[in-house]
């Protein structure tokens, strides 16, 4: 840890949750202290290991000896578990990939307790479009598409799609269905509502002059026209603002929309990203989004999958510190630091493979910052997940317990219901909880986070949840909390289409780059595709040839 | 102390003087407390707990002043009216929490009963004070008496505030709340005939006390009375007797009888009448053991009354009988209330009868040796946790444990009233595999009801001779057997969408084609 910086003070209950929850809920509760009576843990991504990168390593931190191996990746996130299994596919063994969590899977992964299984981050993806061949090429293999249409769109087996009911609002104590406030809605509301839907379809449904769709998943298959890039120069508030659209139901749908997929208020996000959320989901010619696939344990199953595909050759709990690149003759090598047992490790490879976030990149690949790369420009942002578990639901007002349950009047992102996908619709549960520091610089800072005890997070949560469940202490048996530190890549406006984010992706010299941040927006499938694409790099390099998976012409 | 206060404490029955302030305590917590539960059940009732809190506090508070107004005009016998403001007090107030409830199920305007209540209520706490501090102004020094009487008014209200969230509703509940602080309340009335004995004249004093102990009593009789007040008001809606009402984890249960039999609700949901429910199962069973072609292994989905299971025990061939329903209260209600266990005939108590407490859903997903026949007998498909028991995933598991010539049955609610309804049921198990066969029948309670035969071979045949079966039914005959899966020209199919677990169509057509029906 760095020394010299004062010590915040640490924030109190109330300013705790006003801080978190808004004052009009940190007011609806009494001052002094209250610990939930429930059991549970805090966990932190390993910021640790992180931070002592960032301040840099002892010198004596050295192998004695390295251990060849053709391509070393460096993280386990989603990019880096796709391209050892994009590897393993073409037939290419000689890899490993280093993590530095436990268990691998970086913000996809799920947990189990109890009996239950749970997402810790992704919980979703909606139906992959048809030319989304790699994702559907997993899917298949993955037995979660059982065939493909006439038209090429995948056949999704009905247990994997979001079960009815998949949304419900709580507004006032009352429960309705869906996602948009409808209930009291004007016809001034509904007016705009229908507007901007149509204006989100009118995106989904047009294609630049190249035949690509505007905006597609991933983004890669998508336009790159002038009218796109535009978007991204202004806020997605200013250009609500733009057309007019002052419905604060809309609003409301906007806001929650860009702190879902991003953690960011409107005023923060890209407007090419916030229609992309919409627009990207849209089949042409369709009216409605995509339907969604996903399981108990969110997109856990995904990381499950690939980790069994490759766990022969998985290393976790081993951080990586340093790349320094090789050239025709010399390898490249990677040092490390097993977290366990404190020794350096070391790998010499001709090819690494970097899926870790681009902010450590300066940190740990020699010469980043002289070779003309800036990735100052990614930001990222924190969230906080916690799993409460339940020994019996709630008695609700209104609409039934759905898969996704949001709660207007709160900052949270409301829960998903782990066990919605298994059709256990009575008895104990446990909900997955999510809340995006999408002002965390503006309202708490990350020393203060740190410093916070499991209990502040607990209070945290229920103080949220009472909101909608009044009873719910009597309900809560455990409340494990994950915060996750740098959490999400923030398309904030002109990031998308900057240099940066394009420079980024391209190979330095022996070392290639993979990363749902590559893309700037957070999502499983662009983290996939990154993890293909660089593989497939590595195996044009190497002269293997494979059929490629990631097809870049429009289907 | 102050030479009056003495004065007082003569004058008052040599009660001590911290006797008359815990009256004022008692005044001011009871009083709170009405005001509390009036919002609180607001809240509930309507909904929108901000709007109803600040009008119930609104119209409170405007009424204290209101009482505190109208004391100017009492001038005579004022330790009497006293004690009666505080009896009626007690009356309003400790009725309040039932009365609300009963006239939010009976009454119109609730609102208006609501703030009428709390209007009363707020009149009558506004008369106490003014008239307490009167009664012992006499005998106080009178910044003493308001600084005095003030402050356990307000320690009062404290100690109220925090009782009410902390104890009272946990604990005791809006209902019991309500009684307990009429009845503290009452106390507090009888108690100061004692206290002010010597402010009041011997005559009207036993009247006095008796309608205390009235109130006292008549108090007393709703706390004990308390839970079967929600049974009463389930009664007078629906005009019967509730014999048997239970909440479980699941759903209400309530059983209702009359002259001509009993009836049992689920979620306010009719599942049978015991006059006519034989019709509806002779028809769900004997159809599909009879084609199933002398099935050794029987399964239930649902029908935890034990209803249909009477029936397959009319057949020799059947050697287990599995019934898979969720709620455990369904099946002990089935085997021990002595109505249904007699209706039944005892039939889940059978050596061959085992009895499953599962969700359906996540039953047929795990491995079972194969049934040779299946009776589906889930409730209608209104609500979503229902709804996924009739799609076309279900369907498919189902087909995991059953033998490939098993015959399945199931009851698919009224093909006359819910059309949609109906016939996507039988094209979901077309989807998932199976051969269907719609049949219907009359069940006067129900009206004309609907049922399909299905299974994975194309040709079902229903046997018409009955055998030793003939001697043991009431409703059907071998003629009626074939007759049964003659469709009305009413009764004809449709398209419909098919039921998935991630659109739940069936749940939408249900609540279409029933909404304001029943």
């Amino acid at each position: 840890m760095r020394s010299g910086v004062a010590e915040s003070e640490t924030l109190n209950r109330r300013q705790l949750l006003t801080a978190l929850l808004g004052w009009q809920v940190a007011n609806s509760v009494g001052c002094g202290t209250s610990r939930p009576s429930a059991a549970g843990e805090l966990t932190h991504t390993r910021f640790d290991v992180g931070h002592l990168l960032r301040d840099g390593v002892d010198a004596s931190l050295r192998p004695q000896t390295y251990e060849g191996v053709g391509v070393t990746i460096v993280g386990g996130g989603i990019a880096g578990l796709a391209a050892a299994w994009r590897l393993k596919r073409a037939g290419f063994d000689d890899f490993v990939l280093a993590e530095l969590e436990s268990s691998p899977g970086g913000t996809a992964r799920g947990g189990k307790r109890n009996g239950f299984r749970f997402p810790w981050g992704a919980h979703y993806i909606p139906v992959p479009m048809a030319e989304n061949k790699a994702l559907i090429d997993l899917l298949t293999e993955m037995r979660v598409i059982e065939s493909l249409s006439e038209d090429g769109s995948p056949v999704v087996s009905e247990q994997y799609l979001c079960r009815e009911p998949e949304e419900r609002i709580c507004s006032q104590g009352r429960w309705y269905e869906g996602l948009y406030p409808q209930h009291g809605a004007s016809e001034e509301d509904l007016r705009q509502l229908a507007a901007f839907r149509a204006e989100m379809n009118r995106w989904a449904d047009m294609r630049d002059p190249s035949g690509r769709r505007m905006f597609a998943i991933p983004m890669a298959h998508g336009s790159d026209d002038e009218l796109v890039r535009k978007l991204d120069q202004m806020s997605m508030e200013a250009w609500l603002n733009e057309r007019g659209w002052d419905s604060p139901r809309l609003r409301w749908l906007v806001d929650y929309s860009c702190r879902d997929d991003y953690g960011l208020p409107p005023d923060r996000v890209s407007a090419w990203a916030g229609v992309f959320y919409f627009a990207a989901r849209i089949a042409p010619g369709s009216e409605g989004s995509q339907e969604v696939i996903t399981w108990p344990e969110g997109n856990g199953r995904i990381v499950d999958y690939l980790n069994d595909a490759v766990s022969g050759q998985v290393r976790t709990g081993l951080g990586v510190f340093g790349v320094a690149g090789g050239d025709q003759t010399n390898p490249t090598t990677v040092l490390a630091v097993d977290t366990a047992t404190q020794k350096p490790v070391g790998f010499q490879s001709e090819q690494v493979l970097f899926a870790a976030p681009q902010m450590m990149a300066k940190y740990v690949i020699d010469g980043f910052s002289d070779s003309g790369r800036d990735a100052s420009a990614f930001r990222y942002g924190s969230w906080l997940v916690a799993n409460v578990h339940l020994k019996d639901r709630p008695v609700d007002a209104g609409f039934p317990m759905a898969w996704d349950n949001v709660i207007r009047e709160s900052r949270s992102l409301g829960y998903v219901t782990a066990t919605h996908q298994s059709g256990i619709d009575h008895g104990p549960t446990v909900l997955t909880w999510y809340y995006p520091f999408a002002d965390v610089e503006a309202t708490i800072t990350r020393k203060q986070m740190l410093q916070l005890k499991w209990a502040d997070w607990a209070d945290v949560v229920l103080t949220d949840l009472r909101l909608a469940h009044p009873e719910i202490d009597d309900l809560v048996s455990r409340i494990d909390v994950m915060c996750w530190g740098h959490a999400m890549i923030q398309p904030l406006p002109g990031f998308v289409w900057g240099d940066a984010r394009q420079q980024a992706a391209k190979p330095m010299g022996s070392i290639h780059f993979a990363g749902t941040d590559l893309s700037g927006v957070a999502l499983l499938e662009e983290a996939f595709f990154h993890g293909v694409r660089a593989a497939e790099e590595i195996l044009s390099v190497r002269g293997i040839v494979d059929q490629p998976l990631n097809d870049l012409r429009n289907g | 102390m102050a030479s009056s206060s003495r004065l007082a404490f003569a004058l008052l029955n040599r009660a001590p003087l911290f006797l008359l302030y815990l009256n004022v305590l008692a005044v001011a917590t009871c009083g709170l407390i009405y005001e509390l539960i009036a919002g609180t059940l607001a809240s509930y009732l309507l909904g929108d707990s901000v709007t109803q809190f600040s009008l119930v506090i609104g119209v409170y508070l405007s009424a204290l002043g209101v009482g505190a107004w109208f004391s100017q005009y009492l001038h005579k016998g004022l330790a009497k009216t006293f004690i009666e403001v505080e009896l009626a007090l007690a009356l309003v107030g400790g009725l309040s929490a039932p009365l609300l409830f009963v006239s939010f199920a009976f009454v119109q305007w609730f609102q208006l009963v609501l703030f009428g209540t709390v209007f009363v209520i707020g009149t009558l706490v506004g008369l106490e004070l003014p008239l307490l501090m009167r009664i012992l102004k006499e005998h106080l020094d009178f910044s003493d008496l308001v600084s005095r009487v003030l402050t356990f008014d307000y320690i009062g209200a404290l100690l109220a505030s925090l009782l009410f969230p902390v104890l009272l509703v946990p604990y005791l509940g809006l209902m019991r709340t309500s009684l307990v602080f009429g009845v503290l309340n009452a106390l507090v009335g009888l108690w100061g005939t004692y206290l002010l004995r010597p402010l009041l004249t011997s005559r009207g004093l036993t009247g006095l006390r008796g309608r205390a102990f009235l109130v006292v009593g008549l108090l007393v009789v709703g706390i004990i009375k308390a839970d079967t007040l929600t049974t009463w008001t389930e009664e007078i809606i629906l005009g019967k007797a509730v014999v048997h009402a239970k909440q479980t984890r699941f759903q209400r249960i309530l059983v209702t009888n009359n002259r001509r039999g009993f009836q049992l609700y689920l979620n306010g949901h009719l599942q049978f009448n015991s006059v006519d429910e034989y019709r509806y199962h002779e028809a769900l069973v004997h159809p599909v053991l009879l084609a199933a072609q002398q099935p050794k292994r029987v399964l239930v989905l649902g029908g935890g009354d034990g209803l249909a299971v009477r029936e397959i025990l009319k057949h020799d061939s059947v050697e287990t009988v599995t019934l898979v329903d969720i709620d455990p209260g369904m099946t002990e209600l089935a085997t021990q209330f002595p109505l249904l266990r007699d209706l039944n005939q005892q039939a889940l108590t059978d050596d061959k009868v085992t009895v499953v407490n599962t969700d359906a859903f996540v039953w047929v997903g795990q491995e079972h040796e194969p049934f040779d026949a299946v009776v589906i007998d889930f409730p209608d498909p209104g609500s979503y946790s229902v709804g996924k028991l009739y799609t076309t995933f279900f369907y498919r598991r189902l087909r995991q444990i059953i033998t490939s010539d098993a015959v399945l049955s199931i009851q698919c609610t009224s093909p006359l009233v819910a059309a949609q309804s109906y016939w996507c049921i039988l094209r979901t198990m077309e989807e998932a595999g199976f051969y269907v066969r719609p049949y219907c029948t009359s069940v006067p309670t129900f009206g004309v009801w609907g049922f399909a035969l299905a299974s994975q071979q194309p040709e079902i045949v229903v046997p018409q001779e009955l055998g030793k079966l003939d001697q043991d039914l009431s409703f059907l005959n071998a003629s009626m057997m074939a007759n049964l899966f003659e469709l009305p020209r009413d009764i004809q199919p449709i398209e419909t969408e098919i039921n998935q677990l991630n659109n739940q169509v069936l749940v939408r057509y249900y609540d279409e084609e029933w909404r304001g029906r029943e």
